[in-house]
């Protein structure tokens, strides 16, 4: 059985994988990996199944051994890993010797790194899914964030690995984007005219207090709702809701499942995993889209992700 | 029925315009035959007070088609039978530090926090969905008397077990979350354990009832 030794965790890691998208009924969110694109073409890259789970690493990475070895893969925000002071190229996999240290610095760019691992990091489930749901303390390991001095299982790789690397193709058309491409919200008629104009016009500030619970922004106050007291309602994944203070929040993969604010919009499918790499202070935009584009987006971006000739070129 | 888009990937079936039991069984059979009949697109279903939200995998179909289906299973989710409600109580301590908003909803209403306890550990409840965090079940409904708003910014981090109101609901807070209802007191019992089976003390359709306990019993029940 291999190993992953956490030598230190960095500023907060956890293990991550698809989520368990069907528990509405329970109130239990989907969680899993906040940018889900990275994580899935980490996992090809090193012939995993698309949904094993891997590490997620945020902000700042820590450093990891493997006493055994490992084939692994970097995908996501660029946190400048290294193994014994030599750089490791991201978005390719990478066999690394037993004993080797890898070790992860401040990200250069975005804001979650994410670790692949051949045969996969394994726990045991939650609900079907080793993902962490950090607010509730549960899944993944233990259902917290890595500690210094945790010990990860690795799983067996499921066949002898072929050295891999994104096409630029594939890496341009999943690249993070600062403006967010949204559908109208099932309340966007509750506001009025001027405050949609603001809302797909003006800069927004994604603010220190966003996580992957939500994102909160900070921008001019959108007006309209106030008055009205709203019947709580399930919530999609990335829905823009407004509260009594006119600042839109983001809601995200550990979100609550219900809630009473109105929502002016919902981020894209497609669009998702960029969610997951907005930095605090990051300042976006949002552009409205169609249904039916929103659809095709998504159609386009799965094909891409289940193609090994086009993502690996 | 009325249906929405909620998101690219998603549509709100409503069905009833008003918080009650009438919308509520109707979504509750909903659910059931969503469940039961599950069609292949389905990803998730997340009932509420009136509406039930249902997320699919959009490469298989699209919104016109998931409405259509559902409108289809309209009258036999009608014809169902209703299933029998099991009754739960909840000790809680309420006010002080348990309950820091209990005095400011007594005054908000001119009443005193002991009536305040009285109103809302004399009402039976219906648990009307789970929703928000694992295990949280919307209770319906509070008495009118002492029905309160959502305070306008949430507390950053409710603490586990706070017994809590806002408008014509009252729920407990299974984890420490954030959260923008009034909080009233606390229970110590645990609301969600993965390790139990059910997970969540409530589940869609129970009867809840609150009692009221000492700080003492508090934490003698604590530790048991």
């Amino acid at each position: 059985m291999s190993s992953l030794l956490v030598e230190s965790p960095g500023l907060l890691t956890s293990v991550q994988d698809l989520g368990r998208p069907e528990f509405g009924p329970q109130g239990v969110s989907p969680s899993g990996a906040a940018d889900a694109v990275a994580l899935r073409v980490g996992n090809s890259l090193v012939d995993n199944e698309p949904g094993a789970a891997g590490l997620e690493l945020t902000l700042v990475g820590g450093s990891f051994v493997f006493p055994e070895g490992a084939v692994v893969a970097l995908t996501g925000a660029d946190l400048g890993a290294a193994v014994s002071g030599r750089p490791l190229e991201m978005w390719t996999s990478h066999a690394l010797l037993p004993g080797a240290k890898l070790v992860f610095g401040a990200t250069k760019d975005f804001a979650r790194g994410y670790l692949a691992i051949a045969g996969g990091v394994e726990v045991e489930p939650f609900l079907g899914s080793a993902s962490t749901h950090l607010l509730s303390g549960l899944g993944g390991f233990k259902g917290r964030a890595l500690w210094k001095g945790d010990v990860l299982r690795i799983g067996k790789p499921a066949k002898p690995i072929r050295r891999k690397k994104i096409s630029q193709a594939a890496l341009y058309a999943l690249k993070p984007r600062k403006i967010l491409r949204v559908t109208e919200g099932p309340q966007a008629d509750w506001f009025t005219e001027e405050a949609k104009q603001v809302f797909y016009r003006d800069v927004f500030r994604v603010t220190e207090e966003s996580d992957r619970v939500g994102l909160r922004l900070e921008g001019p106050a959108l007006a309209g709702s106030a008055s009205r007291e709203m019947i709580t309602e399930g919530v999609s994944l990335g829905a823009v809701q407004v509260t009594p203070s006119g600042q839109p929040i983001i809601l995200f993969v550990e979100q609550q499942t219900t809630g009473g604010y109105p929502k002016i919009a919902n981020v894209i499918g497609a669009d998702l995993h960029r969610i997951g790499q907005l930095r605090p202070r990051a300042e976006i935009r949002f552009e409205r889209t169609s249904l039916a584009v929103a659809r095709s987006l998504w159609i386009a971006q799965e094909r891409l992700l289940n193609s090994t000739e086009q993502l690996f070129g | 029925m009325r249906f929405r888009a909620a998101s690219d990937q998603s549509i709100l079936v409503y069905l009833g315009e008003e918080i009650g039991p009438a919308a509520h069984e109707r979504v509750v059979k909903l659910l059931r035959l969503l469940q039961k009949e599950r069609p292949r697109w389905v990803r998730n279903v997340q009932p509420a007070y009136c509406s039930l939200l249902v997320n699919f995998d959009v490469c298989l179909t699209d919104h016109t088609e998931v409405e259509a289906t559902i409108r289809g299973y309209e009258q036999r989710a009608e014809d169902l039978r209703a299933t029998k409600a099991r009754t739960v109580e909840i000790p809680v301590c309420y006010g002080g530090e348990f309950g820091p908003d209990l005095e400011e909803v007594a005054a908000a209403h001119g009443l005193k926090p002991s009536r305040v306890i009285e109103f809302h550990s004399s009402a039976t409840y219906h648990a009307y969905f789970l929703g928000f965090a694992p295990g949280f079940a919307y209770l319906g409904d509070l008495p009118a008397e002492i029905a309160t708003p959502r305070l306008a910014t949430p507390r950053k981090k409710v603490p586990i077990g706070s017994v809590a109101i806002a408008g014509r609901q009252t729920a407990v807070y299974p984890f420490p979350t954030p959260g923008g209802w009034r909080l009233l007191g606390r229970t110590p019992l645990a609301v969600f354990r993965a390790d139990r089976k059910p997970m969540g003390l409530i589940s869609i359709g129970d009867q809840v009832r609150f009692s009221p306990i000492s700080g003492d019993e508090f934490r003698k029940l604590e530790r048991g």
